[in-house]
């Protein structure tokens, strides 16, 4: 690979992570009010802000009412002052777009959609601050928005990108390893039953090797569920303290 | 805007209190909800402040760049002013939803801030005619909850405090060309002087009196509204009438007076925060979102 060494002899990444490590997840649930669920979270320096509304009466047209399950609404969003170079504006451009049909794909596949037919959830996602995998910080804030609207699902979706440099697969990819131009997979994994919400591989890979990313990113995403999971039973302590039960 | 719905019953509730001086969440007609300020929050921008007021919530963020100067102001930078009523605020906003109320906030916002008296723009030039600083202001609604003005324009004057625009040097090279030289210190940085920067205060009419801060369930019980900008002299800067409804000049010149009174104290307090965050330098634990 051409310019940075993305993987040292001695095996560090450029901001001195392992292979296999992650960056540091901060996470907190129930940052607003007004809303019935959301969820701010830090992945490294990428920080993403989820907000759920929901489940409610389909809005617009009615020709979207689905009889037996409700419609999940992604809507994916940065903010112009998300990346280094401004942004002209915040939605509607065709990456924005196809993000929110992934987040859309990704949450019907895990909500229990089923049990709200003739309605409508709405997830709105923004990134704050980008510094690569967005559409993990993304996903990974979204569950634990739907999970603070009390919304069924069926398993945490954890999310993770992973790269492919000499031979080596690297976890939770930052904006310059992304944009190193190598192999990247985004994974949205149901951890328990090990179900595969959404893969997604952009660059050319030998297919021997897709095994082994695999692995590393499902490694990965488990390791992302441990910790949204501890973030969800912190946030239960602290409401149950609160409200006295 | 976000709206609520409210009942005749509730409509008179809200109306007699504030007769009484004693509002449905018991604050007088002039005080403020709880503020909550808290600058550097993005670290991918110049500056950037997050002021909660009540459950509005907002988040600032600038940007400088290089830009050419405008024709008619050669030796003066600009700001530029972008809104983005946010989905994550209310549904409503989905898709273009915001958008006319962006560009509402975004060119009264022009007004208020982009001018002379506001911020020393002569401070922007970098060489005349030719490059200037532009700072883009990027305002991000999180979650309104009424006084969205108010909140907006604390959130820039904290932002703007803490913008800090690097150094730069024009080197004549021997052809007569001119190249800008970017300090390598990233410390070695200018700031933006912000003691003129006005304040937004919004006043809004309810019954005989007028209240500051009015939260949405507040504002469907009032005609009109008034936005006043004040500086830390007093100095009315703009004036705007808000709202479908009338308003008599009498009351137009109590609110103004109202309205010099709040927003002058205001600033004070303002800045003896900012700075005193600023004089806790990195040891300064950030909260964000996460406290």
């Amino acid at each position: 690979m051409a310019g940075l060494e993305l993987l040292s002899d001695q095996g560090y990444r450029l901001d001195g992570r392992k292979s296999t490590e992650l960056r540091k997840i901060q996470a907190r649930m129930g940052v607003f009010d007004q809303a019935d669920g959301s969820a701010y979270l830090e992945q490294g320096r990428t920080i993403a802000l989820a907000v759920v509304y929901g489940p409610h009466d389909v809005r617009g047209s009615r020709a979207k009412i689905q009889h037996d399950r409700a419609v999940i609404n992604c809507q994916y969003s940065m903010a112009t002052f998300s990346t280094a170079e401004r942004k002209r504006r915040p939605h509607g451009d065709r990456k924005s777009t196809e993000m929110s049909l992934h987040l859309k794909e990704t949450f019907e596949a895990a909500i229990l959609t089923h049990l709200y037919p003739r309605s409508q959830i709405d997830i709105y996602v923004k990134i704050l601050q980008s510094d690569g995998g967005n559409y993990s910080a993304c996903v990974n804030a979204a569950t634990l928005a739907v999970i603070d609207a009390g919304i069924p699902m069926r398993d945490y979706v954890c999310a993770c990108t992973v790269g492919f440099v000499d031979d080596t697969p690297l976890a939770d990819m930052n904006h310059a390893e992304e944009s190193g131009g190598g192999t990247n997979l985004a994974l949205a994994l149901l951890p328990r039953g090990g179900q595969i919400a959404l893969l997604q591989m952009d660059a050319r890979l030998h297919q021997d090797h897709l095994d082994t990313l695999m692995e590393a990113a499902m490694t990965a995403c488990k390791g992302v569920s441990k910790v949204l999971d501890e973030v969800v039973r912190q946030h239960l302590q602290e409401t149950v303290i609160l409200t006295g039960e | 805007m976000a709206t609520v719905q409210i009942s005749e019953a509730e409509k008179l509730y809200v109306v007699h209190g504030v007769r009484d001086d004693l509002r449905v969440d018991g604050r007088g007609c002039e005080d403020y909800r709880h503020t909550e300020i808290e600058t550097d929050v993005v670290s991918n921008t110049d500056g950037s402040a997050k002021v909660t007021l009540g459950h509005t919530n907002v988040l600032v963020g600038i940007k400088a760049e290089i830009g050419k100067p405008k024709p008619m102001l050669p030796d003066e930078g600009y700001l530029e002013f972008f809104v983005d009523c946010s989905a994550n605020a209310t549904p409503e906003f989905e898709g273009r939803g915001g958008e006319g109320l962006g560009i509402e906030l975004s060119n009264t916002l022009y007004k208020v801030f982009s001018n002379k008296q506001s911020v020393d723009l002569k401070s922007l030039c970098i060489s005349p005619g030719e490059h200037c600083w532009v700072l883009y202001v990027d305002v991000l609604l999180l979650q309104c909850d009424g006084n969205l003005f108010d909140a907006i324009s604390v959130a820039i004057k904290a932002a703007l405090f803490n913008t800090k625009i690097p150094k730069v040097r024009i080197a004549e090279e021997e052809d007569g060309g001119k190249e800008i030289e970017l300090s390598d210190d990233p410390y070695d940085c200018v700031r933006v002087n912000v003691e003129n920067v006005p304040c937004i205060v919004t006043l809004c009419k309810i019954g005989h009196r007028h209240v500051v801060d009015a939260t949405l369930q507040e504002k469907a019980c009032s005609v009109a509204s008034l936005l006043i900008s004040v500086t830390h002299k007093g100095l009315v800067t703009c004036v705007r009438k808000l709202g479908g409804g009338s308003l008599d000049p009498e009351s137009i010149f109590e609110m103004t007076e109202t309205g010099k009174r709040v927003g002058k104290a205001l600033h004070a307090p303002l800045m003896e925060l900012l700075q005193k965050e600023e004089s806790l330098g990195s040891k300064r634990q950030k909260v964000g979102f996460l406290g």
